[in-house]
């Protein structure tokens, strides 16, 4: 447990810059600290400041955050073997508490315990528990920050967002064919901002990269289990977080 | 009923960061519940779920460095190029400091 330490400074990081660019995106502090309460994802909750406004459709935030989430398909699916001794109870845990972090800890455990491979609810519950605890806790810093200051251009927290997705962009840079998906999501998204406008560059954008994506794959089939495994370790060797 | 909808109205965020939590859920069950069932799938459709959180994150950073002036364009820009070397929460700090100081500029 003690080489967890280690980790929770990239979650109270952004634990904090989640809270003050909320309270600079105009979210009170008390919705700000309930988004990590109910939500525990940090790319879903940086995706809910930047696309929900006073007027979008409710169906274009939940997509946006649905499609931002799609790799936690794949965690969850990689992690069948390793959690299919859990009760009911502990599996609503289990994928409650599954960010990338978490994924990558399992997993590392995983391999440690070797052939059962079967990783202990206590382990799982240990590492989640004091990740999320962090999460809220640094969360509510960051939004009681946010809110002593006037103007948040001061410190530059109404620019967190941008600057936020970049990182987290670039993070998966090493991936197959990520500049075609990059600059077909990017070119289709900036024609529909100017023209039909928000929130459709979101979903027309991303759908761009997506049909690129699937068109430039080869045919046939893969496990699906190698593919998660690879999707985690490009995303946690980053030491980018997305919890 | 009325009071349900005027409870909404009141609190549409709140429910909305609920609705979030659920949809983040059903992902994190999802991949054990449905995917786990299918031992193998077609590399197309894996590309194209590999390709989602890049497509849809391609989309919130180019938009915004456009909403502004010069700051936030070299802002987003320079953030995009220090990726390739420095770790995240670096660009993070150096990127605002960088916008706070190019506004200073008056750029």
């Amino acid at each position: 447990m003690r080489a967890s330490v280690p980790i929770l400074v990239p979650i109270s990081f952004f634990g904090m810059m989640f809270g003050a660019a909320a309270i600079a995106a105009g979210q009170t502090l008390a919705n700000t600290i309930w988004a990590s309460i109910a939500i525990f994802a940090g790319a879903s909750q940086f995706v809910f400041l930047e696309v929900y406004r006073a007027g979008v459709p409710v169906w274009s935030v939940a997509l946006a955050v649905f499609a931002v989430n799609f790799r936690h398909l794949l965690y969850s699916a990689a992690l069948a073997s390793k959690i299919r001794h859990y009760g009911p109870l502990q599996k609503f845990f289990a994928f409650f508490l599954l960010t990338d972090l978490q994924f990558a800890v399992v997993e590392n455990q995983a391999l440690r315990l070797g052939k059962s491979g079967r990783v202990s609810f206590a382990f799982y519950i240990g590492f989640g528990a004091i990740a999320y605890v962090v999460w809220i806790v640094m969360t509510a810093i960051g939004g009681l920050f946010g809110s002593l200051i006037e103007n948040p251009r001061t410190f530059g927290l109404d620019f967190i967002l941008p600057v936020y997705f970049a990182t987290i962009l670039m993070g998966f840079r090493k991936r197959d064919r990520f500049l075609a998906i990059a600059i077909a999501s990017t070119v289709v998204a900036v024609l529909v901002h100017r023209t039909i406008g928000a929130p459709w560059h979101i979903s027309l954008g991303a759908l761009a990269g997506i049909a690129v994506a699937a068109l430039m794959a080869k045919n046939g089939e893969v496990e699906t289990e190698g593919a998660a495994e690879e999707a985690a370790l490009e995303s946690t060797s980053g030491k980018v977080d997305r919890s | 009923m009325n009071g349900v909808v005027a409870l909404y109205e009141a609190h549409q965020a709140a429910f909305v960061i609920a609705l979030l939590g659920l949809i983040t859920l059903a992902t994190r069950a999802g991949g054990y519940l449905v995917l786990a069932r299918f031992k193998r799938i077609p590399a197309r459709l894996e590309a194209a779920l590999e390709a989602v959180p890049v497509a849809v994150i391609s989309t919130l950073v180019v938009p915004p460095a456009f909403s502004g002036g010069v700051a936030e364009f070299a802002t987003v820009a320079f953030a995009v190029v220090a990726c390739m070397r420095l770790p995240s929460m670096v660009v993070i700090l150096a990127g605002l400091g960088l916008i706070v100081g190019l506004r200073m500029v008056g750029l």
